[in-house]
């Protein structure tokens, strides 16, 4: 329990910046489809651990090449994210929240338990590794780099489809009043299946950055479901900007919490200043969709 | 020929009859006035037509082609544009990408990006409201924000505009000057309009012929002129609000 502000204090605040990386984009999905489509997907982590899979089983299984194996398993979850639009959401936009959650719900131990009859309950590894970088008497593994590098480039990305194409302008307009849309000649149904399509495809994303990180296993979402969703409440349900931010803050938390005590203590820690600060500021930090 | 033709339009909530049998004809080119009490019916006949409402009955014929029931953005893809009552701008979003947005999806994104933009910028020239892309709809006044929404309607290309109580909220000299607008967008674009209004002083020198409407039924439907001296229009609509 050594918390002096030393080179391993700085280590960690460094290291809390790469997983923010990661976090963030976990959130940026989340996010946008509540913002654009008014459900929470709880499932979202599992359709992570889907991707997951899928880049595993095309790597190791079929002997694809690295790269392929990502992108078939970010078309997959896009095309996940359009069936549980179409299947499972699409059928309750207009019921009670509670319904949402609990459909969404439903679809997560769903996919655990297909994940676990297919795969067991091993914890699997692509193995694929690029080496640490040492830094001023600090460590830095090149897996954590890119997945920090890439995850901003494709939220970079994100940022500027919704600015600059009209189906981004659009999708940032549902987000604030979807009953006038039709009236200007957008089919909003379109429009969700769009925003689930990239819903999904930023899962897949953040699945290709996982599986250089993490092992895979059925419960996986469960390491990381709470703590996306919790980032997205923090920074205001909806706020993609506030999620992003509240991102940094979480990684911090666990990163210096896990330095300082022990990983489990970092967790506690971060849900403990989640649980202050949402009884402060009920609608998150920054303000999120009424 | 008629541009809009509706035919024993009825639509029902519930049990609850919101209009019944109401048929009224609009030509090409014309400025008709649809006017009534609150809870005359007005904005539920608009509805129908612009789709948000699917008809219980009846027919709405534009341009040739059945349209009643039909989803809104494919009657928006036919040619009818609509605003609001209370203006519903995106604020999240600038000035022009509002209108650009209703260039785009107006015209079932058939038009090229580069279009869009000038269409919107046109719109805007045309109702008043300045076209610096940077501007966002923060500060907008009631009057600002309802000739955004026109504009919008504009950027859709239609042929046929339903504009919905443009007047509210807005003090004698606004409301000359957005009528005077209704007027120049007839004549410059040749778009037919119809003004849903309770407004009518304004109104009723500005439209061709009005249709009046109370409890859901067509009342009278006629020259501004005859309304004004027919007994039931008195009775139900001049008597009521436009004397108080």
């Amino acid at each position: 329990m050594d918390c002096a502000l030393d080179i391993f204090f700085l280590e960690a605040v460094l290291n809390g910046v790469l997983l923010a990386g990661l976090l963030a984009l976990l959130a940026l999905g989340l996010n946008l489809v509540f913002g654009v489509i008014d459900v929470v997907w709880i499932c979202y982590a599992e359709l992570v651990m889907v991707g997951m899979y899928a880049i595993f089983y095309f790597y190791k299984m079929v002997g694809l090449p690295i790269p392929l194996a990502m992108l078939l398993g970010v078309l997959i979850v896009a095309l996940a994210g359009i069936i549980l639009h179409v299947v499972v959401i699409r059928p309750v936009l207009d019921t009670p929240p509670i319904n949402q959650l609990l459909v969404t719900g439903g679809v997560l131990f769903f996919l655990q338990a297909a994940a676990t009859m297919a795969f067991g309950i091993d914890f699997r590894n692509i193995g694929v590794q690029f080496g640490s970088v040492s830094f001023a008497d600090m460590y830095f593994s090149w897996n954590r780099i890119i997945t920090f590098v890439v995850a901003l480039v494709i939220m970079f990305c994100l940022w500027l489809f919704l600015r600059r194409t009209f189906i981004g302008t659009a999708i940032r307009a549902v987000s604030q009043d979807r009953h006038v849309m039709p009236l200007m000649g957008v089919d909003t149904r379109q429009v969700y299946l769009v925003t689930s399509a990239i819903g999904g495809g930023l899962a897949g994303l953040a699945a290709s950055l996982m599986v250089l990180q993490f092992d895979i296993y059925p419960q996986i979402g469960l390491q990381f479901g709470p703590l996306v969703f919790m980032i997205c409440v923090l920074g205001g349900l909806g706020n993609m900007v506030g999620g992003f931010i509240a991102a940094f803050i979480i990684a911090q938390f666990i990163t210096i919490g896990g330095s300082c005590f022990a990983t489990e203590w970092g967790y506690a820690i971060a849900f403990l200043f989640f649980m202050v600060m949402i009884f402060l500021r009920p609608r998150g930090l920054f303000g999120g969709k009424a | 020929m008629a541009l809009l033709k509706v035919q024993g339009l009825t639509k029902t909530f519930n049990g609850f009859t919101a209009i019944k049998n109401v048929s009224f004809e609009v030509a090409e080119g014309e400025i008709l006035g649809l006017i009534g009490p609150n809870g005359s019916g007005k904005s539920t006949t608009f509805n129908c037509i612009a789709g948000m409402y699917v008809p219980t009955a009846g027919s709405i014929v534009f341009d040739g082609q059945e349209i009643a029931g039909l989803p809104a953005n494919r009657i928006c893809h036919a040619g009818i544009g609509r605003t609001y009552q209370i203006p519903r701008p995106f604020h999240n979003l600038t000035i022009l990408e509002n209108v650009a947005l209703s260039a785009w999806f107006g015209q079932n994104r058939t038009v090229s990006r580069e279009e869009c933009w000038r269409l919107a910028t046109e719109a805007l020239e045309m109702v008043g409201l300045p076209t610096d892309p940077r501007l966002t709809t923060e500060g907008l006044g009631a009057a600002a924000l309802k000739k955004l929404e026109l504009a919008r309607a504009l950027a859709t290309q239609p042929r046929l505009l339903l504009a919905d109580e443009s007047l509210n909220g807005l003090d004698h000299n606004e409301m000359e000057q957005a009528a005077e607008m209704l007027q120049r967008i007839r004549k410059e674009k040749g778009i037919t309009i119809v003004w849903v209004e309770h407004i009518m002083g304004v109104l009723m020198r500005v439209v061709d012929r009005v249709v009046v409407l109370d409890h859901g039924e067509v009342i009278f439907d006629g020259s501004p002129e005859a309304a004004q001296n027919d007994r039931r229009v008195i009775e139900v609509y001049l008597g009521t609000e436009a004397t108080a």
